[in-house]
């Protein structure tokens, strides 16, 4: 085994844990070879914390998977040397890389329930690292995993030591993992997204336990994230990465007072915060050329557009006695036997309103939505949509009525929510084709039509799914949906998997198209700053109840309800 | 778990009614009257309809139903016209035949094919991979028939290594005492090493051209299922802790991937088992798949019937032991169970 690198002994002088030198890894593919990361250098001292930031494709995950020699098969360093503890890594033999991996170095992933072994208790599965790096002998090895469990603030470590991972929330699981990377007290720890798809008070829980675990040791952390925020509110310095490129190293107080280079300034423009307006997120010439936002106010003697009454979904908690008992079906499940996901809740949408609905996930804010969408039945209650009660209309019936045409959606997922052998004139015309009596001929006009109202050039018309880029994914699904002219749009994360730069676009193309055909949006999200952007008014849920509700800056500048306060205060608030 | 099983047995009651029911009206459907068969060419009208009239045939359906199903209920399956033996007996006796036939196939098949897909997969693009590709696509592209009389001819007939493919025993020695009907755990359970020498030789040669038939299946669907799970995130987690690769292919990708490759086993299973009839008739082998065979081309509805409902059974027991299997490997079924 190799001897743990220590560099305090290392002739005194300052050397840096990690230093990334002239690193250039290349990826060989059916098209040739491709330079993901180019002749980047990085140096990160003992104790620092070190942020990556960069939009996908970036070549910031790719930078780590080289340090820790965990590239996939096709990728490979092909210049420079990145050096740990003064060890030359891109020589190190493969044994001496897996003795170092977990116990000198170690990484937190994005998608924490996907990063643990999904049929292997989590409990062993610590085990494994400490035996693996021989850090406690057999017999009290249990006790060590479950003092680790301890460590990451695990409540009853005891038990949670015999649980599976699906058996845990998303944060639990994370905690696992970076128990998992801290196991063996490393000295680099490398979190790559390590929040991605968490909400923000669990964000803010992960990162603080990570943030002080590593201080209390004196680690050296790298951040890897898309966030500017997150990466300037938890790092010492922040590192740009644009295509493989570094184009900026400043330490994060100065990064966001004063941003060098151009990209640093575009994705800093993009980042949703307080205090401005959704054009001041796209880059300057472009704000200069947009219009200005209309400023309508909803009229309020109008008759609202949506208003909905003491909703309630219920589900049976799924259990052998409950499904026996249906399948004799004699006795009624008893009523703690039943599941509220959404529990009596009563807001309504103006015409032309666009109303924000956030909350954590679990608080029933998609159970709500595909209520309204008449996707799902609701168990009581009443949806009133342009003054008739369609929440009486059961769901299945629903897709061929009239009605159906009035609401329209916009999903989460702009890959997983095209039918991938659809071109996007097909898809724009789905809609058209299912709900309107357009003719054949009509059809491509109209496709066309659309595609230029949501800024798509007519070119990537015939195009399927995958040789569209995510922002033109996302604008094809806007087209989708406003094809049949609808009053309401439900707006389901439509921007969280996009990056910030083409989020800005998107956000200011919905408000465009709002501003244009006079639609509601019910803009469900978890992004505060992005609801802060683009509602009117918010909508405020928590385990299937509204706990707040009003117009947008009063409930983001003076919150009433104390749930709304910590959602706000866990928003990272970069050093501006 | 016992109520889990309880439960799923339960649910297979109505397959089970189904099977007796379609196989009842199926033979019925079959061209071909049994009663002329029975009798002989030369029969007279007289005597066909005589015939007819003992084997209850001119019944309406109905009725030769419920005669069926209430012989059923006393493990009667009837007797084959042919043979005039009970269908019960016989297939009592050629069951395990084809089982212990099989299983043992299967099990050879696996000891070769899981280690092959997962190298395969570890070492995707490599020389093993290839291997495994041509091995596999070589197996499953000849017919039974012929890797059997291949084998038979090489290790028979040239080398005389093997003894002859005259069945389950060679004239010299007897059959072990009946407690499984599967004469390799009989002669072990008895001590009598002779006879399981002798079953064993038996067995190699048909079991090795059953194993070659089934190694595609198993080594494909092994290899692309560890490539699926070497791909995923908490292999990378595995790694990226450090974890020696004995470790995380075995622990951590192979339990995982082990679903997939559990489900064509059972499939490659009870595909065999029913329809090995070539195999069989090369090795002169007293199994279940050729005696339903020369049933069906006699009209012989009986021991068809008895067939058709005995391989049923075995596959929804089959079923039943998968899903154990993965309530076993995966505890997140355990939980829907």
């Amino acid at each position: 085994m190799l001897k743990a690198p220590t560099p305090e002994v290392d002739v005194g002088t300052a050397l840096p844990l990690l230093d990334i030198r002239n690193l250039t890894v290349e990826f060989a593919t059916r098209r040739g070879t491709v330079q993901a990361v180019k002749k980047v250098n990085i140096t990160l001292a003992k104790g620092e914390t070190l942020g990556i930031v960069g939009e996908s494709g970036s070549g910031k995950s790719v930078t780590s998977y080289a340090v820790m020699r965990i590239l996939d098969r096709a990728g490979s360093i092909a210049e420079g040397s990145v050096l740990f503890s003064g060890l030359d890594l891109r020589a190190a033999p493969e044994s001496e890389m897996r003795d170092l991996r977990g116990r000198e170095m170690s990484m937190i992933f994005q998608s924490p329930r996907l990063a643990l072994n999904p049929i292997r208790k989590i409990g062993h599965q610590i085990e494994d690292v400490l035996l693996q790096h021989a850090q406690v002998g057999n017999e009290s090895v249990a006790d060590k995993a479950i003092e680790v469990l301890e460590q990451v603030r695990i409540a009853r470590p005891k038990e949670r030591y015999h649980a599976y991972p699906f058996e845990l929330s998303g944060g639990m699981c994370q905690r696992v993992v970076i128990a998992l990377a801290l196991a063996c007290r490393p000295q680099l720890l490398i979190a790559d997204e390590p929040t991605t798809g968490l909400d923000v008070t669990t964000q803010k829980a992960v990162m603080d336990l990570v943030v002080e675990l590593t201080r209390e040791r004196g680690m050296s952390t790298i951040l890897i994230t898309h966030d500017l925020g997150l990466a300037a509110a938890y790092c010492d310095k922040v590192v740009v990465m644009e295509k493989g490129l570094v184009v900026e190293t400043s330490p994060s107080e100065t990064i966001f007072k004063a941003p060098a280079h151009a990209y640093t300034r575009k994705l800093m423009r993009a980042t949703p915060r307080p205090g401005i307006t959704l054009r001041d997120l796209l880059p300057e010439d472009e704000a200069a050329r947009a219009r200005p936002l209309a400023n309508k106010p909803v009229l309020a003697d109008e008759a609202p557009l949506l208003v909905v009454e003491n909703l309630v979904k219920e589900y049976p908690r799924k259990g052998v006695s409950t499904s026996i008992k249906k399948m004799f079906g004699t006795t009624p499940v008893p009523e703690n036997e039943v599941f509220r996901a959404v529990d009596g809740i009563s807001f309504t949408i103006g015409r032309g309103e666009s109303v924000g609905l956030v909350g954590e996930s679990g608080c029933g804010k998609s159970t709500t939505s595909m209520m309204l969408m008449r996707l799902i039945d609701k168990t009581s209650g009443t949806i009133a949509f342009g003054g008739e009660d369609i929440g009486a209309i059961p769901a299945r019936n629903f897709a061929t009525l009239p009605q159906r045409k009035k609401i329209q959606m916009v999903f989460q997922d702009p890959t997983d929510s095209l039918n991938p052998r659809f071109t996007a004139a097909r898809a724009i015309a789905d809609p058209l084709l299912r709900l309107s009596d357009i003719s054949r001929g009509a059809l491509r006009a109209k496709c066309e039509e659309l595609a230029t109202q949501v800024g798509l050039p007519l070119q990537f018309l015939d195009r399927f799914p995958h040789q569209l880029s995510g922002g033109q994914k996302a604008r094809v699904g806007i087209a989708r949906a406003i094809a049949l002219k609808p009053d309401l749009i439900i707006l389901d994360e439509p921007t969280a998997a996009l990056d910030v730069s083409v989020q800005a676009v998107v956000l200011n193309l919905l408000q465009d198209l709002k501003d244009e055909l006079g639609m509601s949006y019910l803009f469900v999200s978890h992004d505060l700053n992005v609801v802060r952007l683009l509602c009117d008014r918010v909508i405020v849920m928590n385990t299937g109840r509204i706990v707040e509700q009003g117009p947008t800056q009063r409930v983001m500048e003076a919150p009433e309800a104390a749930y709304t306060r910590d959602l706000l205060a866990a928003i990272p608030h970069p050093p501006v | 778990m016992l109520t889990t099983i309880g439960k799923r047995l339960l649910t297979v009651l109505p397959t089970l009614i189904g099977v007796i029911i379609v196989t009842f009206l199926l033979t019925r459907a079959l061209p071909g009257d049994p009663a002329a068969y029975f009798a002989g060419p030369a029969a007279s009208k007289e005597a066909v309809e005589q015939i007819r009239v003992s084997l209850g045939l001119d019944k309406p359906l109905p009725e030769q139903f419920i005669r069926y199903v209430k012989d059923l209920t006393q493990g009667n399956l009837g007797n084959s016209l042919s043979t005039g033996r009970p269908v019960t007996t016989e297939i009592v006796s050629r069951l395990p035949a084809s089982a212990e036939l099989t299983l043992l196939g299967l099990i050879l098949s696996m000891m070769i094919a899981v280690p092959l897909g997962i190298l395969a997969a570890v070492k995707q693009g490599s020389w093993i991979d290839h291997t495994c590709r041509v091995v596999a696509t070589a197996g499953v592209s000849l017919p039974v028939f012929f890797t059997g009389l291949l084998l038979v001819y090489v290790f028979y007939y040239i080398l005389g290594w093997s003894p002859a493919p005259i069945g389950r025993l060679d004239a010299f020695t007897s059959a072990p005492p009946n407690y499984t009907g599967f004469y390799l755990i009989d002669s072990l359970v008895t001590g009598n090493w002779e006879t399981f020498r002798a079953t064993l030789s038996q067995l190699i040669l048909p079991a090795a051209t059953l194993c070659i038939f089934s190694l595609a299946p198993i080594a494909r669907m092994t290899r692309a299922s560890m490539l699926a799970v070497l791909a995923s995130e908490f292999v990378r987690t595995a790694r990226a802790s450090g974890l020696d690769g004995r470790t995380v292919i075995i622990t951590y990708a192979f339990r995982n991937a082990m679903l997939p490759v559990v489900t064509t086993l059972g499939m490659v299973f009870s595909f065999l088992l029913g329809a090995n009839v070539l195999v069989e008739k090369v090795f002169a082998w007293p199994g279940i798949g050729s005696y339903a065979v020369e049933a069906l081309l006699q009209s012989d509805f009986a021991p068809v019937q008895g067939f058709v409902l005995t391989m049923a059974v075995l596959y929804v027991l089959l079923n039943l032991l998968i899903d154990i299997l993965y309530g076993v490997i995966d505890p997140r079924v355990r939980l829907e169970g």
